[in-house]
This record gives C-alpha cells, sequence and structure tokens, in this order.
C-alpha cells in the first residue's frame, strides 16, 4: 500500500532523497514535467484542458528525527532533535541510524537506579543518548560520523476500526494524495509540489511557491488531533474520525475565507465528512505559500493525526479517504 | 541451536507474571530439545531434569525466572481510552508513546499516548507523567474496547527485536529471557559432557512480583545445591560506576551473605580454570533475585547467584551482549558437571 511504503521510508528534514526518488517513480507516467529544484523540492507538472489558472498542491516530504551531533566515551551517539519533537517520549525509544538504517535505541538509567529526584523529574534533553551497541568511540564516529541523521524506527501497523499507526503520517499523507491527485486531469495547469524541510521552518514551500507563481494553493497536511484523555474539549484541535480537517488560522496561515469556505460547502453538498481546526496551534506551508510573491490565495486540507511528531501517530483511514476525496472534489471545482 | 534466533524467540513470546502458561509451554519444548524429562508444575514452572550418572548423585537446580513485567487493564472509559496498572516495578517516564499489546478476547495493539506537548504546562515539561495519568488508545470506540478487552486483561510492552553492533542485541523481556537463554546453552554444554549429578533445570515464574515461583520450585525440587541465573545492571553512560558491569566482559559472579561462601570461591575458580570471562557482583545484602529466597528454602540450600549484564533493565529496549549469555552457559557447564565427590566438600560449610 502507497502510504505503508511512504511511511517505510526515512526522510528527515534537508534528507528527503529517499522520499523523492520514491515520489519520483511514483508520478513519472502522470506527470508532463518533472524537476527537482535546488533546495530538493520535487515539482510535478500536469498541463491543464484550458490553460489560464495555475493551482499548486503541496505537501511536504520530510519528516521530524534526529542528526548525530557528538559521541560519549564509550561509543554512545550525542544527538539533536530535527524539527519539534517532545523530548519526553524518547527514552526507551528505538531508531534508526543513517542510510544504512543501523538500528540503535534511546537509553536511559533503569528506574532502579534513580534516586527520588530523578523519578519525580524528565530527563533533560542533554543526557539523552543512542546506543547502537558499540563500545568505542573511534567506531561510532566510522559507523555515524557527525551530521548522520536518524529517524524513528517503526512499523506501519493497522490497528482499531479504521486506524494506522506509523511515524512520518506527517506529512506522507499528503504526499499519498499528491499522487493519487496527479492521476487525474484538470481545467488548469496543476503544479505539484513535494515539498523540503517543512519542520524546520517551511522553508521548501517558499522556494516553491516562488517558483511556480500559483494563483491559487491547496496544502494537504498531517495535522494535529489533541481529542485525548486529560485535555479539556475545548483545546481539541481535531476529532479522530471527524473527517477532513479545514484551517481558517493557525500560527503561520489566514487562509481565504473564500476559498475554504467553498471547499467546505463541497464537502457538504457531497457527503463528505469535514471538519474545521478547532484550535489555531502548529503551523504549515501554506503559510509561505499564501505570502509568496503577490500574494497566493491559500487553504489547507488536512488528515487528523494523533501523537504526531512522534514514531506511534495514528490516524483514521476514513479521514484519510475523506482528505483525499475532498482534495480531488476540491481541484475538479476550482474554476467555479 | 541456533542461539540468536532462539533468545529472539524468547524475548517475543509474552509472560507477564502471573500468566505464564503460554510462555512455560514454549519454554517446555525448548526444553525437551535437551533434557531426560520435562514437566510443568502448577505455578506453570518448568522443570527440565538432566540425569547424571553417579551412583551417589547430588541435585543441582540450576533457575532462572521466565516471566516479564507488564500491565493490567484497570478502567475503560466513555471514549474507549484505557486506564491502566502496573506488574513488575516501571519507569512511567518511558512509557509515552510506546507500543503495547492488549492481551483480551484476542491480541490488540495500542499506544500509550502522550498529551501534545503544546497543551503541557510548564510544570508538566518537567515533571515526570505518572501511571495513572497515561491511557491507551486502540484506535476503537468504548463499546468495541467493552466488546474486546475486559478489567484486568493483561498488557505487554511491544517492541521489534534489533540486532545492534559488537554482538549485542536489544527488546523488551531480556530480564530474564538472557537468563532462561543460559539455561539452555548450559543444556547444550553438558550433553557433550558426562556429569555425575542430577541437574534440575527451572524456568519460574512470578519473580517480577516477588519470587513466587522461585520459592515453590525451589521447595519441591529437594536440591542439595543452586546456581540462580538473573539479570545485573549493565553499563549506561548516566549510572554509577559502582553499580553497573559491562556488557561483553562476561557474567557476574555474586558475593555476600546471600550466596554461599565455598561454592562462589569454586564458581570463580571454575572460571579462572576455564578462562572465562566473569566480573564480581557485590551484594551486602538482599541480592533482590529468587536467590534470596532459595537460600533458606527447606533446610536451607547452598546458593550461587550468576547475574547477565542488562542495559535500560525493564524498558522496551533492554539491550545484553551475546557473548555475555554464552559466557555464562559455559561457567554453568562446568560447574554443574563437578564430581559429586568434590561437590559434597564445597557444601559443608
Amino acid at each position: 500500500m502507497l502510504l505503508k511504503k511512504l511511511t517505510d521510508l526515512n526522510g528527515v528534514s534537508g534528507n528527503e532523497d529517499e522520499v523523492r526518488e520514491f515520489i519520483k517513480r511514483e508520478v513519472e507516467g502522470y506527470a508532463d514535467k518533472i524537476r527537482v529544484d535546488s533546495i530538493g523540492n520535487l515539482i510535478a507538472f500536469k498541463k491543464g484542458k484550458a490553460s489560464g489558472l495555475k493551482v499548486m498542491l503541496s505537501a511536504h516530504m520530510d519528516e521530524v528525527g534526529f542528526m548525530v551531533t557528538g559521541y560519549g566515551e564509550n561509543g554512545t551517539l550525542k544527538f539533536h532533535n530535527v524539527g519539534g519533537i517532545d523530548t519526553r517520549i524518547l527514552p526507551g525509544k528505538q531508531v534508526l541510524v543513517g542510510g544504512r538504517r543501523l538500528p540503535g535505541v534511546i537509553g536511559c538509567k533503569p528506574v532502579h537506579m534513580q534516586n527520588a529526584e530523578e523519578r519525580k523529574n524528565n530527563i533533560k534533553e542533554k543526557s539523552l543518548y543512542i546506543d547502537i551497541g558499540t563500545d568505542k568511540k573511534e567506531e561510532a564516529e566510522k559507523l555515524a560520523p557527525l551530521g548522520e541523521y536518524v529517524a524513528f524506527n517503526s512499523e506501519y501497523t493497522e490497528m482499531g476500526t479504521d486506524c494506522i499507526k506509523a511515524k512520518a503520517l506527517d506529512d506522507r499523507v499528503g504526499c499519498a494524495i499528491l499522487i493519487e491527485a496527479l492521476k487525474g486531469r484538470y481545467g488548469f495547469d496543476l503544479y505539484a509540489c513535494f515539498t523540503v524541510q517543512e519542520e524546520v521552518g517551511l522553508r521548501g514551500s517558499e522556494v516553491a511557491a516562488y517558483a511556480v507563481k500559483p494563483d491559487m494553493a491547496l496544502i494537504i497536511e498531517g495535522t494535529t488531533c489533541s481529542d485525548v484523555p486529560d485535555v479539556e474539549k475545548q483545546e481539541y484541535s481535531t476529532l479522530l474520525g471527524g473527517g477532513a480537517a479545514l484551517t481558517i488560522m493557525d500560527r503561520t496561515s489566514y487562509v481565504d475565507q473564500r476559498l475554504v469556505n467553498h471547499i467546505y460547502d463541497l464537502a457538504r453538498d457531497n457527503n463528505i465528512k469535514v471538519q474545521f481546526k478547532q484550535t489555531t496551534s502548529g503551523g504549515n506551508d501554506a503559510g509561505k505559500i499564501q505570502r509568496s510573491g503577490s500574494g497566493v490565495r491559500a487553504a489547507s486540507i488536512s488528515v487528523p493525526c494523533r501523537y504526531i511528531h512522534s514514531p506511534v501517530s495514528m490516524m483514521s483511514m476514513s479521514d484519510y479517504e475523506s482528505c483525499k476525496a475532498l482534495t480531488l472534489l476540491a481541484l475538479n471545482n476550482l474554476n467555479k | 541451536m541456533d542461539f540468536g534466533s532462539v533468545l529472539k524467540d524468547l524475548c517475543s513470546q509474552t509472560g507477564v507474571s502471573g500468566s505464564e502458561k503460554e510462555l512455560s509451554v514454549f519454554i517446555s519444548h525448548l526444553f525437551e530439545i535437551f533434557c531426560d524429562s520435562v514437566e510443568i508444575d502448577p505455578f506453570f514452572n518448568v522443570i527440565g531434569i538432566k540425569r547424571g550418572f553417579g551412583s551417589s548423585k547430588k541435585r543441582i537446580l540450576v533457575m532462572a525466572h521466565a516471566d516479564e513485567i507488564g500491565f493490567l487493564v484497570k478502567s475503560i472509559d466513555d471514549r474507549g481510552f484505557i486506564r491502566f496498572t502496573n506488574i513488575g516495578g516501571m519507569d512511567s517516564k518511558i512509557l509515552l508513546a510506546q507500543e503495547v499489546v492488549i492481551h483480551g478476547r484476542e491480541r490488540l495493539p495500542g499506544i500509550i499516548g502522550a498529551k501534545p506537548p503544546h497543551l503541557l504546562k510548564p510544570e508538566e515539561t518537567k515533571k515526570a507523567v505518572k501511571l495513572d495519568e497515561l491511557a491507551i488508545d486502540t484506535g476503537m470506540d468504548a463499546v468495541q474496547v467493552k466488546k474486546l478487552i475486559s478489567i484486568g486483561d493483561l498488557i505487554t510492552l511491544k517492541t521489534v527485536p534489533l540486532e545492534l553492533q559488537g554482538g549485542k542485541f536489544s527488546s523488551k523481556a531480556l530480564d530474564n529471557r538472557s537468563g532462561v537463554a543460559v539455561l539452555l546453552r548450559t543444556m547444550e554444554n553438558i550433553c557433550s559432557v558426562k556429569h555425575e549429578n542430577d541437574v534440575y533445570f527451572i524456568a519460574n515464574t512470578q519473580e517480577e512480583v516477588g519470587s513466587r515461583g522461585a520459592i515453590i520450585a525451589s521447595y519441591n525440587a529437594l536440591p542439595d545445591a543452586a546456581v540462580v541465573i538473573d539479570a545485573c545492571h549493565g553499563d549506561m553512560p548516566d549510572a554509577p560506576k559502582d553499580e553497573i558491569f559491562t556488557l561483553g566482559k562476561g557474567p557476574a559472579v555474586a558475593i555476600g551473605p546471600n550466596l554461599h561462601r565455598k561454592m562462589t570461591n569454586r564458581l570463580i575458580e571454575t572460571a579462572k580454570e576455564g578462562n572465562i570471562p566473569y566480573q564480581t557482583d557485590v551484594e551486602p545484602g538482599d541480592t533482590g533475585t529468587d536467590a534470596w529466597f532459595t537460600q533458606v528454602s527447606r533446610s536451607g540450600i547452598p546458593t550461587v547467584l550468576i547475574s547477565v549484564p542488562v542495559r535500560y533493565m525493564h524498558t522496551p529496549v533492554e539491550t545484553v551482549s551475546l557473548s555475555d549469555i554464552k559466557n555464562a552457559g559455559r561457567l554453568v557447564a562446568e560447574f554443574v558437571s563437578l564430581s559429586t565427590e568434590e561437590l559434597e566438600g564445597i557444601l559443608c560449610c
């Protein structure tokens, strides 16, 4: 399955090659022209039946992860996160180091050896390390040179009624939907942009949008879903199973209201489950695309993902299907 | 026996303290490869006997606990989230974003969720999360969850076992499936030796909740001497240097009041004679292992303790060096192959 293949790939921000190569092969048969720009964005162009309008469809290829920053005397790896990761979740997790995918574990002192203070407090980011099994610093330096990228190790798993657990659902869900969208032909020129470096500051989309100069843009994302225990209902950003999520405003963008309302109405008229994202937390490529050049009408359509930016992100297949259906429907109705 | 894959299989089994039946059956089949007879007692201790050829032979017990830590379902809320409690000591800090398996009517995957970081209050980012603040997400609503899962159902940590560099191996439950692997390795080693004494190999249960299996097993086996195999803390950069044992430098032999002095000395001598690497584990009191109970079983059983260094104990990423398990298997094999006469000399005080 496409989503399994996509989430199994490692593509921490700045190291998206694996993902890009895969997507390139997937879309080759559908796009009229494919190019990779200097920062690493993959831009697939599809000529429209009637020219005039230029539409950018955007999803980012990169995922959060880590880089090797140093070594302990005993061969452990020091690391720093790439993109936003809650440090609390790291102890006891598995990772894959580098292109050779060397397995490693994020170790921590066992509970038996912790004093009362240590038991009560979270482990500081600086004291975390990765154990790849070697005891020698020199060997560690050879196996995992400084700057080596590290990704979470997590298997794509189907669970519950219709849920998927995987790493990097943010934003391989968007990549998968873009690949599907490229199979259609539309009344306008379509630029499907698979962008890089979203997680470190929306870098790729900034460049892509400038080059494409679209009239309109749809950003397809994996977004936060905080409908979990001990969170107040008013803090729920989206609901799992609540359908495709439309953003009105977040930390980076304030979307085009006519566009988002149009998409919302389309969903309602066609019985596609849809919800508005209820909080303004988070942000995505829409923030940069919207402000590109002389301004772009933009909207985000997202798949709610619980435990986002962790090795165990979880989404509902029905939300994914809603997001896909709504994206395709919106594309087919953009001229109106 | 392909040792690495056996250890992997052992770790992949489920055997939370008090629910070891399936695991015990699995282990009994492995014991059958080497032992003259194998049985499972009502506590699900697995007892495999290798008979010695001596006429006035002694009986040596070699024992490792097979159970692992886990959880029990405590409650299911109206949205289907599961609250849980622990069986055995657990650090709740490592549980955020951890995968588990819920052993309900069927085996169901679950995720221990974490509140999104942007919704945490400043003090919450510093303070470790408590077990009762955690919940498991199954991706099902309450109606479905309640159909498949009941209060009291078992939950285990889910890990994919990993082969690391330098002959190291990482998985859940290495405390103490490593010990069970030592039993198997010992059996395999003494198959080619004519040993005088009977050796009773026991994979016992319920150690993590108070050595309950060991108490029963030690009593029933009527041994003249006991060798207990367990896990000790491996070397970790953030742990005190005098409380850890280096992975790959051999099993740790314990010294202290819990252990029989002469037998321990002979064990160390055996290691030296055979050039088997070992480390010394000074235990001034309770060793926190089955040995504590075995020593005072019936009218007293001379007991020694050998431990395999395990890093990150009681986490899903416990890590061992395969060479330590192999060396422990060699050491125990040499030791249980001592003549009855020599053993008699050692066992008196």
